[in-house]
């Protein structure tokens, strides 16, 4: 039996908690899906070679490289990226401890930490610098980021609380 | 952005992914099984690897299996190196997968993808060579169950329409003593110069290498010089090397002398270690 050609398929996407339906490339990364589809630019290009994380959005809580998976693959998951997150401890602390600098890799980072502190509340030195090499920044010297890491589990520690 | 189009099918059994990949191979449409896909990604993006349609195998429940049953260890080939590293069932193979890439690559690659991938590295396959896995591949043929070193000569070779479903492991293997270390050039993540796995079994060490060759590899002829223990083990390390099945690799991370270099001083840590076990 013939198997069909199919150019372009029709996908609903789970994005920031919003049910989106989108046309797209069966071979569209979910990064141009994000930015050129549905118009959320947080999610950076970089390298879209898997290394320096600008582009990492979460899936199912889990921090992702957006520039290496597919938004076919992400049909009935649970996109969130930047714009979903809304004065999350993570968000705030980075004002905090002045965790930025030009800012371009800044959403990829706040993903990845936001998820570490909710996966990992426990998390030594050891994990958070595992975690922090996911992601690459050209300006800080990764400190004031690794700070307010910190200072987001140390707050849930003391508050005997953990955001999800 | 990938420069071409490709279809894409999700498969949820082992009969349909096979079924789809005859009917996309016989129009000519150079289909291939899509795991973790970070490989296939970004070949494609670069125009190094074509294909019309990608099979993507994450959905097929065998694939996804990591338990102990009757005494093996089953590993399917969906499941990410996170999982493999966060779950510790074989603690070898975890410490080596946990070195792989990056924390937040590994929550998408799979270890299928790493073994079968064209990456010289492939550093998850060095647990497997150790402990004499058997490789489950499915395939028009049927599924079959071979040793992996049949199937593993410096890189997997699966025939036309074959994929890796999963990797058994004897339980008694994963719990044997072991070492594995990975040399880079600078910092904590990247490729390797050298790095070695290696395992104790019936006070025989066995020992494998990713980054010293274009390949992984585990040979024989090494492991018993290396276990020669009447012969001083400095001078033991130095025929070994002398034995490699292929040239030194030398790239921009390390000059082959360089590695040479690394890889001695490496396996006297290693040998030394595991010899006092």
């Amino acid at each position: 039996m013939t198997i069909p050609r199919i150019p372009k398929v029709s996908i609903d996407l789970l994005v920031n908690n919003e049910m989106r339906n989108v046309v797209v490339r069966p071979s569209d990364t979910l990064l141009r899906v994000l930015r050129e589809v549905l118009g959320l630019t947080g999610a950076k290009p970089g390298c879209e070679n898997g290394d320096c994380g600008s582009c990492t959005v979460l899936i199912d809580g889990w921090p992702m490289k957006s520039c290496i998976m597919l938004a076919v693959e992400a049909v009935n998951q649970q996109i969130t990226t930047i714009e979903g997150l809304k004065d999350t401890p993570i968000q705030n602390a980075f004002l905090e401890q002045w965790a930025f600098q030009c800012g371009y890799c800044t959403p990829g980072f706040i993903m990845n930490c936001h998820a570490l502190v909710n996966i990992h509340p426990d998390a030594n030195d050891k994990v958070i610098q595992e975690w922090l090499e996911s992601n690459i920044c050209r300006c800080t010297g990764y400190e004031e980021i690794e700070a307010a890491v910190k200072s987001v589990l140390s707050k849930q520690r003391s508050d005997g609380r953990y955001s999800h | 952005m990938i420069p071409f189009d490709f279809e894409y099918y999700k498969a949820t059994s082992i009969p349909e992914a096979i079924y789809l990949f005859q009917n996309l191979f016989l129009q000519g449409r150079n289909p291939l099984y899509y795991g973790g896909g970070t490989e296939i990604i970004t070949l494609a993006r670069t125009n190094r690897i074509y294909t019309e349609a990608v099979i993507d195998i994450k959905g097929i429940p065998e694939c996804n299996v990591f338990a102990h049953h009757d005494h093996k260890l089953l590993v399917g080939s969906a499941v990410t190196l996170t999982r493999v590293s966060e779950e510790r069932l074989f603690p070898l193979l975890s410490r080596t997968c946990s070195e792989a890439a990056d924390q937040t690559a590994r929550n998408k690659i799979t270890v299928g993808g790493n073994i079968c991938g064209r990456i010289i590295f492939r550093e998850a396959v060095l647990s497997f060579l150790l402990a004499d896995s058997d490789i489950l591949i499915a395939g028009p043929s049927g599924i079959n169950k071979k040793p992996i070193h049949e199937i593993f000569k410096q890189r997997m070779r699966l025939q036309r329409g074959e994929f890796v479903v999963q990797v058994h492991t004897d339980t008694d293997y994963t719990k044997l003593p072991f070492i594995a270390v990975k040399k880079r050039r600078i910092g904590s993540v990247g490729y390797p110069v050298v790095t070695i796995a290696a395992m104790k079994k019936e006070q025989l060490v066995r020992v494998a290498f990713s980054g010293v060759c274009a390949f992984p590899f585990r040979s024989h002829q090494i492991e018993t010089i290396l276990n020669d223990r009447l012969t001083p083990l400095e001078t033991r390390i130095e025929r070994a090397v002398r034995h490699l099945p292929a040239p030194l690799l030398s790239n921009t991370d390390a000059s082959a002398e360089y590695r040479a270099f690394v890889l001695k001083n490496t396996l006297l840590d290693v040998l030394t270690a595991l010899e006092e076990v």
